[in-house]
């Protein structure tokens, strides 16, 4: 590899070619501050903030895109340095909605941060702000544009990570806004839920749409009977809202808190995410030997789904007819469980706490009201539900550890690594392997399909048959991937698709890292590997083998894939446009 | 509606040329400017139904093609009249009084700058200095310039295009 060396404030560097000044900047410990820049994803030098004189050039340069070259001379803290990032930085402020004790971003908003930072302590300029948009009417997400910073995270987000691309940066100038066409809500266009673009945005112009009132009330009320389930992503990312570092495993913890807060039952998706796994695994086999539709593509994403009906309709065939975990976990409370305890299944309230913002939207489709109800009363991120916490003044870092609540609280390693990118590809294999060869799965653990590459594959041999999967995760990943099966560059069986980059562990509604943590840290690879500690320590790692699922078939659904579980855990997919109809005014 | 139908039909046909035309452009995304131009050319404006077709052609997102036909003043989303007025806010017009003659346009025409009336036979810009400014305040409607114009005579003249 070429080197190169230079100076930065007088110190020697040695880099390797092609390094940006920032980059360079950050290996001796030198922090350039940045509010556009987002590693791999936005680089373009944009907002100005990580200026910095290279001797010998005209004007002040943009560290995050400039690259070294031999004997450069860089120097980052200079008076007109510190005053371009100022008054860059206060031009911002003087268009920025100033709520910031009541914005969700408070004390985690790289704006503030960076005010604080450079020591702004009045801002010069004042005049006209730009007209702002408040757009609520999608169930997951909101925007806020009176905050917005034009930098543009949100829109390479959803571009090029996601492959979706329904924002962008509309108007000129002054009238310039991150918006959907026509200025319309994210609720009119092919907008897939994912909620990537809320993790990319340095302050709260994006943020999920709260439930948090839904559920304060639910508790409130006696008549209710109110219980959680806990999405297997949400323990690997919860603590790290406590203060307990990244991907900390909190599942023990989650539990006793939420009982503090007052939730009747405390549940665990990672039931029905085995019960899933039974589902789906039996479907797989079912199109395998009988000619179904292949290859199979799972449905626990709902992103994943939306995305699919919008951009991909010609593979809704290959969906899994599955329920995600969550709306089978629904469905089998307001019916089995009601029974069971005797409970009228209309005062049962069920809140999910999920990693995800598409949560929100899938809860509410009209085909997940099969129990007679909607199946899911109310979806809290990650974020909503430790902001409850706090209000209620529950430490969950200091909470002692308590068990989930039976039956539907009773899980196995296999539910919980469908928090992981290729966890439910890895479940499902557990499982087929040993329903179809009646023999015992030596080592259960497939590494191939496990980690953060965009498009992972395998091939798995079962009773004589070699079976050919593959795992995709960020949807531009996806695209790929079902380009490739699409012209046939590839054939596969089975095929896990997640929505997120990293599958739910990266999900839209976890706790937001800031770009410098972004820098330094692999979030959704601690969590990743969080979530295969989680399923190693678990006493049951099969999902055929969780006692729980196995009561629920012998006393309420007979066998997977029979007339009851048609009717609660399978569902249908719709066409949707990709553009939207008709042009607005 | 027999004048919509109509309309339908003329769009319908330079649909079709527009398809005609993205077919030498397929998946070239550079191509977005130019394509973008031709399109204009041939419909007058640029509605969504010619966007989502150079979207799918060129292979970008709509939201990419909606964002650069708004950014550019060149581009329209909407028909142009049939009479096309625009009025110089150059720095000597201005000086004279341009702004108070553009209002009386708007309100006479009942629409913005940027924006046609609904009949379809005016459309109002703001222009930069046409090079007429001994004229001062100049607005011109097609190839017609008015000079020294006041707010009064707004009405007299737009009646020239009845």
């Amino acid at each position: 590899m070429e080197m190169v060396n230079l100076t930065i404030d007088g110190e020697k560097v040695q880099v390797p070619k092609g390094t940006t000044i920032l980059e360079a900047a950050r290996k001796i410990g030198k922090k350039i501050p940045t509010l556009c820049f987002l590693k791999g994803v936005n680089e373009i030098g944009a907002c100005r903030m990580c200026v910095v004189e290279v001797k010998g050039a005209r004007a002040l340069q943009a560290s995050c895109v400039y690259p070294v070259s031999e004997g450069m001379e860089v120097y980052t803290n200079t008076p007109a340095v510190r005053e371009a990032r100022k008054v860059t930085l206060e031009l911002l402020l003087s268009d920025h909605n100033l709520e910031c004790p009541t914005c969700v971003r408070n004390l985690n908003c790289e704006l503030q941060k960076l005010a604080e930072e450079l020591g702004i302590k009045s801002i010069r300029f004042t005049g006209e702000k730009h007209k702002a948009k408040y757009d609520d009417f999608s169930p997951s997400i909101v925007r806020d544009t009176s905050k917005c910073i034009l930098c543009r995270r949100c829109v390479s987000t959803c571009h090029n990570v996601q492959g979706v691309g329904v924002i962008s940066p509309n108007h000129r100038g002054f009238e310039t806004m991150v918006a959907p066409v026509y200025d319309m809500s994210l609720a009119e266009v092919a907008c897939v839920n994912c909620g990537q673009c809320i993790l990319a945005c340095p302050v709260g112009a994006l943020k999920e749409k709260e439930d948090t009132d839904k559920v304060w009330q639910a508790l409130q009320d006696p008549e209710k009977h109110v219980i959680a389930q806990i999405a297997p992503a949400v323990r690997v990312s919860l603590g790290e809202e406590f203060g307990l570092g990244r991907g900390a495993i909190v599942t023990k913890k989650i539990p006793a808190a939420l009982r503090r807060l007052g939730f009747n039952r405390v549940f665990d998706t990672d039931f029905a995410a085995d019960l899933t796994i039974m589902e789906e695994g039996h479907e797989f086999l079912e199109r395998l030997q009988h000619g179904g539709k292949l290859p199979l593509i799972t449905s626990c994403s709902p992103g994943w789904i939306k995305f699919c009906e919008h951009y991909y309709p010609e593979f809704l065939e290959n969906l899994s007819t599955c329920k995600s975990p969550q709306q089978m976990f629904g469905a089998v409370a307001k019916t089995y469980y009601a029974q069971k305890m005797g409970i009228d299944p209309s005062k049962i309230f069920v809140v999910s706490i999920m990693p995800c913002t598409a949560k929100k939207y899938e809860c509410q489709r009209p085909e997940m009201r099969s129990s007679g109800y909607q199946d899911v009363d109310a979806v809290l991120t990650t974020r909503e539900i430790s902001r409850m916490l706090k209000e209620a003044g529950i430490n969950l870092a200091a909470m002692p550890d308590e068990e989930f609540d039976e039956p539907l609280g009773i899980s196995t390693g296999a539910g919980a690594i469908f928090g992981a990118t290729g966890g439910v590809m890895e479940a499902a294999l557990r499982t087929v392997y040993e329903v179809v060869t009646g023999k015992e799965l030596e080592n259960i653990e497939f590494t191939s399909i496990r980690g953060v590459e965009g498009i992972k594959e395998a091939t798995v041999e079962i009773n004589g048959m070699n079976v050919n999967v593959a795992v995709a995760h960020g949807l531009a990943n996806a695209r790929k991937l079902l380009d490739r099966v699409k012209n046939k560059e590839a054939e596969y069986h089975f095929i896990e698709i997640m929505a997120c980059p990293g599958g739910c562990v990266g999900g839209g509604g976890q706790p937001i890292l800031s770009a410098d943590e972004r820098f330094e840290v692999d979030y959704r690879a601690v969590r990743g590997s969080a979530i295969y500690e989680v399923d190693r320590k678990m006493p049951l790692r099969k999902s055929h083998e969780n006692p729980a699922v196995k009561q629920l078939y012998e006393e309420f659904l007979g066998k997977p894939l029979g007339e009851k579980s048609h009717e609660l855990l399978h569902t249908h997919y719709t066409p949707r446009p990709r553009y939207p109809e008709a042009e607005e005014k | 509606m027999k004048l919509a139908a109509k309309k339908d039909s003329e769009l319908a046909e330079k649909l079709m040329e527009v398809e005609k035309m993205l077919e030498k452009y397929k998946g070239q995304k550079g191509a977005l400017l130019q394509v973008l131009q031709e399109a204009q050319k041939i419909v007058g404006y640029l509605p969504i139904e010619v966007q989502k077709r150079v979207a799918e052609a060129l292979n970008v997102t709509l939201s990419e093609v909606y964002s650069t036909v708004t950014f550019y003043s060149f581009f329209n989303l909407k028909p142009r009249g049939k009479y096309q007025i625009r009025i110089c806010l150059g720095t000597a017009c201005y000086v004279k009084g341009a702004d108070k003659v553009l209002s009386r346009l708007e309100q006479e025409l009942g629409i913005k700058v940027g924006d046609t009336t609904d009949d379809l036979k005016f459309s109002l810009d703001a222009c930069r200095c046409v090079g007429a400014c001994g004229l001062a305040p100049v607005v011109i409607i097609n190839d017609d310039v008015y000079g020294r114009m006041t707010p009064d005579k707004v009405p007299e003249i737009l009646k020239n295009y009845e």
